[in-house]
């Protein structure tokens, strides 16, 4: 690290006592370089052995690493925390301007501890915090309102992120986000609320720093390089063109999309929901997060007539993913399109995760249809794959929820099942809702031993594709050897902190070579100890808060569904996971 | 000929700011602090975005109130800053209609666009074009 780069300087807010400083975390950051690798050790020590994930003692963890501000692509903030919805490692990733907003106020990582007694907001201008009253804005109905509402207070556009939550964090659904920048979210894990619980409706954070370098000319000739990749090579096409929507089509012709709570792997009406096809009928807009010149975000312009006055129309502008298609449309058997927006602008009214929120919705329907609830529990809707608006009224429900039902929903699917029953048919991994990856049991091994159970971990499905294309048989040493090796890089990705979508950029080399226009001198093998390393550190906090790898269970339902790899069979998966857990030697 | 930044079409920007971090590093830094570009969202990235920076105009209302002649007007419009005159009174950064006067921090004087062009290289869809002036 160079001298004088704020990397180092950790903001710690404590919102019992209303009161904030900076410490020098020059330690942490020369061991663990930023993101991910900080933000693990930070939340060692902040996190009590056994804390509820409600309570005043869990605290939040924004952290950014050396590359954010420096290189392109280097977009995403780490938050961590312990999560409400598995009760263990909280970990979340999200873009917008978070990151950029972060390191340009000067800091390397923030940390928020206690909690609020009134709704209240954080406004962070580079040195200075201010605790501003949100009584006004909690409860409001839509999230959006709230960035309005704050973007018009608050100064500092081009420099700023606003992250808030909606309702569903203020109603601690455990599986709540935190959106930033109205289209991107700390999505997975229930950051949400953990906000919810603090009191704490919004953090705004503006800072317009510069950072020196150590060589100005080696800096702009490396920054090239990068740059030209993003842009002019084919690495980030699937990206920037149809964004990842493009996976609808081929994961569904390879049979590995899942459909109808995973009843089927091939959707029926996947092409109405296609990358494609929602690109010609609603793309309005294309955006991207501070400092990336891909711009994957893909916006939907959706027109709607209001039934009752003639020639009046409004136009709502919803960001669609591949994830969010895969589990608010293909699970829930939904192909109308306009249907399909209309539910993820509801989930992004409310601020829920959608990947958690469609399994929910996939399970609920799945046990209504089976009789194992009924009416009485449903409050009278009636849930049936395809029927979006039954859908869009369950989620407004999980939100408020009326009774014990939707309080469970709002629970998760691990929990829910346990009320209900339904276990076998409940896609969750580590208390975690499956991502829409069918394609092998790389992917499904791969949601069990991630360190936050999700698809973004170790990208088993990655290696699922290459294997079925090249018909490679894959034994458990190589799938147990793939996640762990992948999941290490990917901790210095994360750490860095790098998009993941940029990772066939960012290769061991060119991480190298950036890091030095810093002053880092890591050699190859150093990064890789590191990211194990990271990765460990992680696996203890996970074991001190009672995980434990021989209590992991695949999903019945995953095991009964073919896979292009055909089934996946459970002694597979645990020895998977068996070995993964020792290559990890967490005792060592 | 002289040439000057133009915004050629805002509604293809996607607001990854490229262009702002490109005109620190031309002056060797990371980040944005010594940027003479901003690029912001019109009230809420749905409605797309606006790009703040010098239009290099003809007769600079900048240089106009500039008490101790550090900002003097450019052939081919916007202005030239002499630091060493600059007392960083800051009536140049209100004078200015745009916005498009910035502030270094640091140094505590303006940051006014030179029309060099470095950034028109970052655009990865020709929001921004560098045109000849009369």
């Amino acid at each position: 690290m160079l001298k004088g780069d704020p990397l180092s300087r950790v903001l710690y807010i404590d919102l019992s006592r209303r009161k904030f400083w900076v410490e020098d975390r020059r330690d942490l950051f020369e061991k663990y370089i930023g993101g991910t690798g900080v933000a693990i050790e930070l939340l060692k020590e902040e996190c009590p052995r056994n804390a509820d994930p409600l309570g005043p003692d869990n605290p939040i963890i924004f952290a950014v690493g050396p590359l954010n501000g420096v290189f392109p692509v280097a977009s995403k903030t780490v938050a961590m925390f312990k999560s409400p919805h598995t009760g263990n490692l909280g970990e979340s990733h999200a873009g917008g301007r978070s990151a950029i907003a972060i390191r340009m106020a000067g800091y390397g990582a923030i940390v928020i501890k206690g909690a609020s007694d009134i709704p209240i907001y954080l406004s962070i201008r580079n040195d200075k915090v201010y605790f501003r009253n949100a009584s006004a804005l909690w409860g409001i109905r839509s999230s959006h309102t709230v960035g309005r509402i704050i973007r018009e207070r608050e100064g500092e556009a081009g420099y700023r992120t606003i992250m808030r939550i909606g309702r569903a964090g203020e109603k601690l659904v455990t599986y709540a986000s935190v959106v930033t920048e109205t289209f991107r979210h700390f999505g997975r894990l229930g950051l949400g609320a953990v906000f919810g619980s603090k009191k704490l409706k919004a953090v705004v954070i503006s800072g317009k720093r510069s950072i020196k370098v150590a060589d100005p000319r080696l800096y702009r000739e490396v920054y090239d390089e990068i740059y030209k990749m993003a842009v002019e090579t084919p690495l980030m096409r699937k990206y920037h063109d149809l964004g990842t929507p493009a996976n609808v089509v081929p994961l569904n012709n390879l049979g590995a999309l899942p459909t109808k709570n995973l009843t089927q792997t091939r959707f029926e009406g996947y092409e109405e929901i296609s990358g494609e096809r929602l690109a010609e009928r609603f793309l309005g807009r294309r955006l991207a997060c501070a400092h990336c010149p891909v711009g994957c975000i893909h916006l939907a312009a959706l027109r709607e007539p209001y039934e009752k006055e003639p020639y009046f129309y409004k136009t709502t502008m919803i960001s669609y993913d591949y994830e969010l298609i895969y589990s608010l449309g293909s699970m829930l058997g939904i192909s109308n399109a306009e249907g399909l927006l209309k539910l993820i602008d509801e989930v992004e009214i409310y601020g829920l995760d959608a990947i958690s929120t469609g399994v929910v919705l996939a399970w609920a329907t799945e046990a209504f249809q089976r009789g194992m609830v009924s009416e009485k529990e449903t409050l009278g809707l009636k849930f049936k794959w395809g029927d979006h608006e039954a859908y869009i009224k369950a989620v407004k429900m999980i939100v408020d929820q009326p009774n014990e039902f939707y309080g469970a929903l709002a629970k998760g699917v691990k929990y829910a099942s346990s009320m209900y029953g339904g276990e076998e048919f409940a896609l969750a991994y580590g208390g975690n809702e499956m991502p829409g990856y069918h394609t092998g049991p790389a992917a499904h091994a791969g949601f069990l031993t991630g360190a936050r159970h999700s698809h973004l971990d170790s990208a088993g499905y990655s290696l699922d594709e290459k294997a079925y294309v090249s018909k490679e048989e894959l034994t458990v040493e190589r799938v147990a050897e793939y996640l762990f090796k992948e999941e290490s890089w990917r901790q210095i990705l994360t750490s860095l902190v790098i998009c993941l979508f940029a990772r066939g950029i960012y290769k061991p080399p060119m991480v190298i070579k950036a890091l030095k226009v810093l002053g880092y001198e890591y050699g190859e093998e150093d990064l890789m100890k590191i990211g194990s390393e990271i990765l460990r550190n992680k696996y203890s906090f996970k074991v001190r808060e009672g995980f434990d790898f021989s209590k992991l269970k695949v999903p019945k339902r995953v095991t009964e569904i073919p896979t292009p790899h055909g089934m996946v069979k459970e002694e597979f998966i645990r020895k998977v996971v068996e070995m993964y857990a020792s290559m990890l030697n967490l005792s060592g | 000929m002289a040439k000057r930044i133009a915004v050629l079409d805002v509604d293809k920007c996607t607001g990854c700011q490229s262009c702002v971090f490109a005109c620190s590093r031309k002056y060797g830094e990371a980040g944005i602090g010594k940027s003479a570009i901003l690029v912001r969202s019109a009230g809420g990235m749905e409605r797309g975005f606006i790009v703040v920076v010098c239009r290099a105009c003809k007769d600079p209302p900048c240089a106009k109130v500039c008490p101790t002649e550090a900002l003097r007007p450019r052939r081919g419009g916007g202005v030239i800053l002499s630091p060493e005159k600059c007392i960083g009174c800051g009536m140049c950064r209100e004078a200015c209609p745009l916005g498009a006067v910035f502030w270094d921090e640091e140094r505590n004087k303006p940051v006014v666009c030179s029309h060099c062009g470095y950034c028109v290289n970052y655009c990865p869809h020709e929001v921004l074009g560098l045109e000849e002036v009369e």
